[in-house]
């Protein structure tokens, strides 16, 4: 009887320790920090939200192409812009729902002039965009829209020289 | 002559690439429009006798960003309009990539919040692309300068589309409230997150 309770509480704190998915939160000193990264290995970072359809439907491609790479040659990382308020109640229930395993960050600062800029100059906000580098290679490539998933393979194909 | 025909076409990509991607800024001339109204009249900004300009807003009724900011939009028509600067709200999504943004749905919607500005439709995109509107929602502010509407600002409403309270810098009244004094406007353009204008395909 008292093995089954130790059970009952070691499963019940297995799925609690599931369910408190962290996500990592980033401003705009983080942001440039990813951008400006030296590492010789292409960087493709999408921006994206939950609350945004076509980022929504892409998002799979970004997470197959992750996991195919594993980590090697392509770093991805997906930031999202979903509001701080809806972090807990919206991005990581999506997040677990559909399986994202890729590596997602969370940009807090809201003050989107202060740092939009920074990512490309061309940029005027709208959602999702990706950009393509690998500064040790002086590769750099924005793509303003959303991607098929023929076109990121296509993008990772011609930007990765390793 | 197959050349020149090939730098021709060549030469209009080019152009039509460059126009894609133009967009007005502070001090440009704005062109008027003829857009349809959630009352099937069509509006342009020439029948306003009595404004000093307007707030162009590229607008929609499926977009977060523009529902978290459909108040303010509201409030920024109550205030300014009496101050001779009306809000006009244009939709430029196409309903075949958004259903939500028919035209059908924009009489809902503005039935719906209370809407006491015109709200258009953009049915063939023209007047976004002419604008180079990239999002909704995305600002323009206007002033009539010798017969001419000139572009005084672009961008954002504000600084922060979450939390109206905690918006700490309001680049649209700041900019309107510069024109009705006769100053300069201080910051004319702004970025920020929406969601992408959706345009036809093909």
């Amino acid at each position: 009887m008292r093995n089954l309770f130790v059970i009952i509480i070691l499963l019940t704190g297995g799925i609690a320790s599931l369910t408190a998915q962290k996500i990592e939160k980033i401003g705009v000193a983080e942001l440039e920090e990813i951008i400006a990264s030296q590492g010789d290995v292409l960087h493709v970072v999408n921006f994206w939200a939950t609350w945004c359809p076509p980022c929504v439907t892409e998002l799979p491609y970004f997470e197959k192409l992750s996991n195919e790479y594993g980590g090697k040659e392509v770093k991805f990382i997906l930031i999202s812009l979903d509001f701080p308020s809806q972090i807990e109640s919206r991005l990581i229930p999506f997040l677990k729902t559909n399986k994202i395993t890729a590596d997602v960050r969370v940009m807090t600062n809201i003050d989107y002039n202060s740092w939009i800029e920074k990512v490309d100059s061309s940029w005027q906000g709208n959602i999702p965009v990706t950009l393509l580098f690998n500064n040790a290679r002086k590769v750099r490539h924005f793509h303003p829209s959303e991607v098929t998933e023929k076109e990121l393979r296509d993008l990772i194909t011609r930007f990765n020289s390793n | 002559m197959k050349k020149y025909l090939f730098i021709s076409i060549a030469a209009l990509m080019m152009t039509a690439l460059l126009n894609a991607q133009s967009q007005y800024k502070a001090g440009d001339i704005a062109a008027d429009f003829s857009l349809k109204n959630v009352e099937d009249k069509m509006i342009s900004m020439s029948q306003y006798g009595d404004a000093d300009g307007f707030i162009v807003a590229f607008w929609c009724n499926t977009c977060p960003v523009v529902k978290k900011y459909d108040q303010r939009l509201q409030e920024l028509h109550a205030k300014y309009a009496p101050q001779g600067y009306p809000v006009i709200a244009i939709n430029p999504n196409d309903p075949a990539v958004s259903p939500g943004d028919s035209w059908e749905k924009m009489k809902e919607t503005a039935a719906a919040k209370g809407y006491d500005f015109e709200y258009l439709f953009d049915e063939t995109q023209e007047v976004a692309r002419t604008y180079g509107a990239t999002n909704t929602p995305h600002i323009y502010i206007l002033a009539w300068k010798d017969g001419k509407l000139v572009v005084e600002y672009v961008g954002a409403i504000d600084n922060n589309a979450d939390d109206a309270s905690a918006a700490d810098k309001k680049y649209a009244e700041e900019a309107l409230n510069s024109l009705i004094s006769g100053e300069k406007v201080a910051v004319a353009g702004t970025r920020a997150i929406g969601c992408t204008i959706k345009w036809k395909k093909g």
